[in-house]
Order: C-alpha cells, then sequence, then structure tokens
C-alpha cells in the first residue's frame, strides 16, 4: 500500500472501475458470443423452426412446400395412435415413477441404517444407471423370452405359465416399465442418500429427548418429513426421464403389437424419420414441447412451494 | 431389556441384508445373465435347466463371432472419440460463458442468462428434425460430424458452472488483475483448477449422456463404420450373426463394459459426479 492509494482512494477506484466496467463490457460479450451464437443456431433457432415446419407440408427431399395452417395438428388429433402413444406414455410414467421412487427411498433408507456392506450395496444397485440401455434392453429381451427367458424358467420352476411379455398387448407396456424402473432406481437411491446425509443429527436427537428413540418413530417424525424436498425433487426427474422413454420401446417391441406400447417419442421418432413425414413430425414436436415444458414450470412451482415450508 | 434390545437390532440387520439382496440382485441379475449366456454354445442356451455357469465353455468362440461379424472395438472407439469431441467442445463454449455470466458485467447479462435458463426447459428430442435438415443441408449427415456438433452447445453446463465460479470469492479474481493477469490467464489459472471437482462432474454426466444415447446415432448416422456404441449394438442384433443370443450377449457385455470398468474404479466420483449435476 502506497500513500496514494490510502490519499485518495476514491478517485483511484472511480478510474479504475470505470475503465474496467467499458473494458468488461467488452471482454463479456467477448467470451459469451460463441455461446450465443450456438444458442440461437442450434436451440431457439431451432425450435422457431419446428413451429414453422408444423404449419407446412413440407417432406423430407422435397424442394417445395406450402403453409397448410392448423391441418397437421387436425391430422393429429383425429390420429388414434397419437392418442394410443399419449396414454401409453402416461400410464407408462405413471407405473415407473411411483415404483422407482419407493424402491429408491426404501434401498437408500436400508443403505444408510447400518454401514454393513454398505459401498457394495450402493455400487451394485447405481450399475443399471450406467448401462447402455440399447445393450441392455436386448439382455433384457432375452431374459423375457418366451421359452429360454429367466423370467418364464422361474415362473415355470414354481409351476405359474409364463407370458410372451413383450408379444402381448396386456404386458408389453408393464414389462418396458418395469426395465424403466430397473434402470432408474438406482439414480432415485443416491439422491436420497445424498438427502438423508443432510439431515441433521441434532433433529434426531431433540426427537429421542421426546422419546421418539424407535426405528419407525424417527422414520416418520424426523426423516420422512425432513426428506420432502428430495422427494419432490426425485418425482419430477424420474417424470421427466420416464416421459422420454425411447430406447428400450425402439429395441424391444417398436411400439408394438398393436400399438400397445406406443409412445410419444417413439411416434415420433417413426412418423418422422422412418416415414419422412416432416409436417406431421414437427406437430407431434410442438405438442410434445407444450407437454413437457408445461409440466417442467408446473412442477417447478410445486417445487418452490414446498421447498421452502420450513 | 438390553438382550432383547440387541435381538431386535440383530433381527432388524438381518432384514436389512434380506432386503437389500433382494433388490441388488433385481439390479444385477441382467448382467450375471447376459454373462452367462455369452459363455454357452447354442445347446446349452436353449436347454431346459439353466445353470449360471456352462458346462460346455463356449466364450472364447462366442466373442470370437462378435468382434468379428461387427467392428466392436470401432464402435468403442467411436464412442471414445465422439464422447471426448463434444466435451471438448462443449468446455470451450461453456468456461468462457459460464465466467463471464459469473463474474463480468455486461448489457444483457441478465438476458443471456434468462435464455440459458429456458433453454435448460428445452428437451434435445424436440431439436431433432431442424437438426436433421441442418446437417443435411451441409451435407454432414452420416459424419461424424452429425454426432457431434448439435451438442456443442450445453445449457446445462453453462448453468453448472456458472454456479460454481460465482461461489469464488471476487477479491481473489481483483488480486489476480492487480497481479497484471489477462482474463485468459485467471480462467486458466484460477476458474479451472479451482472448479475441478465441477468439471469433472460435468464431464461425466456429457460422456455417460452420449456413450448411451441411442436416439440420436439412429437419426444422424447410418453406416456402421462411424456407429457409436449404442446404435452398434443394435445393428449387430439386426445382423446375421446377431440372431446368435451367445454372440449377441457376447457383443452386449463388449458395449456395457467400458463405462461400467469406469465406474467401478473411481465409483464415488461418478456417483457424486452426476448427483451433483442434478441437485445443482
Amino acid at each position: 500500500m502506497t500513500a496514494l492509494d490510502q490519499d485518495c482512494p476514491s478517485r483511484v477506484d472511480a478510474k479504475a472501475s470505470s475503465a474496467k466496467r467499458s473494458g468488461e463490457h467488452g471482454l463479456g460479450w467477448l467470451a459469451v458470443s460463441p455461446a450465443v451464437l450456438l444458442l440461437i443456431g442450434l436451440l431457439f433457432g431451432p425450435v422457431a423452426a419446428v413451429v414453422l415446419f408444423s404449419l407446412t407440408d413440407w417432406q423430407l427431399g422435397s424442394l417445395s412446400f406450402h403453409f397448410i395452417g392448423t391441418a397437421n395438428f387436425r391430422t393429429l388429433f383425429t390420429d388414434p395412435t397419437f392418442w394410443k402413444a399419449l396414454s401409453n406414455t402416461l400410464v407408462y410414467v405413471a407405473i415407473v415413477v411411483p415404483g422407482t421412487v419407493l424402491l429408491g427411498l426404501v434401498v437408500a433408507l436400508l443403505i444408510e441404517a447400518s454401514p454393513g456392506l454398505r459401498g457394495f450395496y450402493r455400487a451394485a444397485h447405481f450399475l443399471p444407471v450406467m448401462s447402455t440401455m440399447s445393450a441392455m434392453a436386448i439382455v433384457w429381451g432375452t431374459m423375457l423370452h418366451p421359452t429360454i427367458g429367466l423370467v418364464n424358467r422361474a415362473l415355470g420352476g414354481m409351476g405359474i405359465a409364463g407370458v410372451n411379455w413383450l408379444r402381448d398387448e396386456r404386458t408389453a407396456l408393464l414389462a418396458l416399465a418395469v426395465i424403466g424402473i430397473w434402470q432408474g432406481f438406482g439414480f432415485a437411491m443416491v439422491l436420497f442418500v445424498s438427502g438423508l446425509k443432510a439431515i441433521p443429527q441434532h433433529l434426531y436427537d431433540a426427537a429421542a429427548v421426546d422419546g421418539a428413540d424407535g426405528v419407525l418413530d424417527r422414520l416418520r417424525i424426523v426423516t420422512l418429513p425432513m426428506l420432502g424436498p428430495v422427494t419432490m425433487f426425485v418425482v419430477i426427474l424420474t417424470a421427466t426421464r420416464s416421459f422420454e422413454v425411447f430406447d428400450s420401446v425402439r429395441v424391444l417391441t417398436g411400439g408394438g403389437p398393436s400399438y400397445a406400447s406406443e409412445v410419444l417419442l417413439h411416434r415420433f421418432y417413426t412418423e418422422s424419420f422412418d416415414f419422412l413425414r416432416m409436417g406431421y413430425g414437427a406437430a407431434l414436436t410442438v405438442v410434445y414441447l407444450a407437454i413437457v415444458v408445461l409440466l417442467t414450470l408446473t412442477q417447478a412451482r410445486l417445487l418452490e412451494q414446498r421447498v421452502h415450508y420450513s | 431389556m438390553i438382550a432383547r434390545f440387541s435381538d431386535r437390532r440383530f433381527v432388524g440387520r438381518v432384514a436389512r441384508h434380506a432386503i437389500l439382496i433382494l433388490t441388488a440382485a433385481f439390479a444385477l441379475l441382467p448382467f450375471f445373465w447376459m454373462v452367462s449366456l455369452s459363455l454357452k454354445p447354442p445347446e446349452e442356451i436353449f436347454q431346459a435347466d439353466f445353470h449360471f455357469w456352462p458346462t460346455a465353455f463356449h466364450g472364447v468362440e462366442n466373442y470370437r463371432v462378435a468382434l468379428t461379424a461387427a467392428p466392436m472395438f470401432r464402435f468403442l472407439l467411436n464412442g471414445v472419440l465422439v464422447c471426448a469431441a463434444i466435451f471438448a467442445l462443449q468446455l470451450l463454449v461453456c468456461i468462457p460463458c459460464a465466467y463471464a455470466l459469473a463474474k463480468l458485467r455486461f448489457h444483457g447479462r441478465d438476458t443471456l442468462f434468462s435464455a440459458v435458463l429456458v433453454g435448460l426447459l428445452l428437451p434435445p428430442q424436440a431439436l431433432a428434425i431442424p437438426h436433421f435438415v441442418l446437417l443435411n443441408v451441409f451435407g454432414l449427415l452420416d459424419t461424424y460430424a452429425a454426432l457431434i456438433l448439435p451438442w456443442a452447445i450445453s445449457t446445462f453446463g453453462i448453468f453448472l458452472l456458472r454456479q460454481f465460479f460465482r461461489s469464488i470469492p471476487d477479491e481473489m479474481i481483483h488480486a489476480a488483475r492487480l497481479d497484471g493477469l489477462g482474463e485468459f490467464e485467471i480462467i486458466w489459472r484460477i476458474m479451472i483448477p479451482m472448479t475441478a471437482p465441477a468439471l469433472a462432474a460435468f464431464g461425466i454426466f456429457s460422456v455417460v449422456a452420449h456413450w448411451n444415447d441411442l436416439f440420436w446415432p439412429l437419426i444422424a448416422v447410418r453406416r456402421e463404420e462411424i456407429s457409436t456404441p449404442a446404435l452398434g449394438i443394435l445393428l449387430f442384433r439386426d445382423d446375421e450373426a446377431g440372431q446368435f443370443f451367445g454372440p449377441l450377449m457376447a457383443g452386449a457385455v463388449i458395449i456395457v463394459a467400458p463405462l461400467l470398468v469406469a465406474f467401478l474404479i473411481a465409483q464415488r466420483r461418478f456417483i457424486d459426479g452426476l448427483a451433483v449435476t442434478t441437485t445443482r
């Protein structure tokens, strides 16, 4: 520190900060310019393009297109397969979310209950999260094979006649949902474990003073209420992820039999890239986008309300 | 009283292990099944009773078929190449942007940050058609570029790194500027080393997502030579040799193994990384 600095700090500061401001302004824009260009070119531009496409009859490869207004949307909304795909997706989400969250919660509570084999259990349950779904879906396909599959072998051993799980209209979607739970519950477990670790010990001590020292009492009075925000978060995450189910459907059922396991994203893929009906595909994208954004926003609002209850 | 108490604890422990072994079995069964089938000859796969370990070891044959009928190592190499390129591009774009959003003052900063937040809402699959058309216009479909370029921007990466950069005290940056460090040096010598865990977490998130992705490669490429692992195993299944369960499962083992081995070596880093990237 020199005497000059101490004598007139305000003037020096003002000069420095104004010079710094204009310098920062240029630097700031220089630093963000690649990101801004890519945001426009790869994100917001394409969203606008999708909306535009959805209003045309354009097909890939053809040079001309016409604006046809909302015709694509009318076709979409009168198409029974669209409604089938939408309701299947909702059923899928309605099975996978509670299954994943409950299983993840139970496993997390048990893993954290005592240190025995903790590391092994955590790794074992997390393995499906890391594994490539398309390859593991193929493996599940052989496990659900009507004659040589592990599932029907096990059922047969207990004297129960198996089903051709993936080719039966009644079970195809359910089988895919079980695979979805299999892949996701380890991740829910990890999130719950970090939630459990964040619960301060003094709450348990206080509960013990009040006479709540049984396992179930502790769970009911302290653990579960304190896990509220994490639970909400896991629900949201699982819901958005299962809403995007695609890999297992594409690999195992192709949406069949007779659309029994058709889901939104797979419908979108087949219409756009197998049949090259881009206008229809774009209309489907707009609907899909609207649902996902709406879902995320309502849930985010819900989350905000619930998290700050303390 | 004490005896009863410890009895109950003992029962509790046994119950804990009983349930966890059951759920772990659910999680691990497909892996055991996959490895078991990859070691068996066809007759044994189809015989009525099931043993985990084959009576006639057919592993060498199955893995040889998988490796020769499809370019498995090529798929893995493509996976490494594509994931590395995507992550490198993402860092190149995200780090300066996140630094500017966290530490520099400039007009439009808040607008840009709002745009990033909106971008977080968009499911990437919804952009598939325009990305496809864009790549088609530039004649890039069915190339590595098609697999890499659409992922060059990650609003998630910008968001995550901004949060971590903000946690570094301004005083450190002021001090560095007084020492004559330029902004680039500040990023390179202070921000990056101090947020290494966040960068690692983002890296794990990015690599796991793109290594496992099937949706986009299925749209962007047709050629087997540039297929990524998730697409490659599907091409192998729909191929002639993939009709046999033994080689098919051997192929699945080869595709799934690298990421799982990496995970088992650096478990904590993977779990913490993926958890951090979501609980932000």
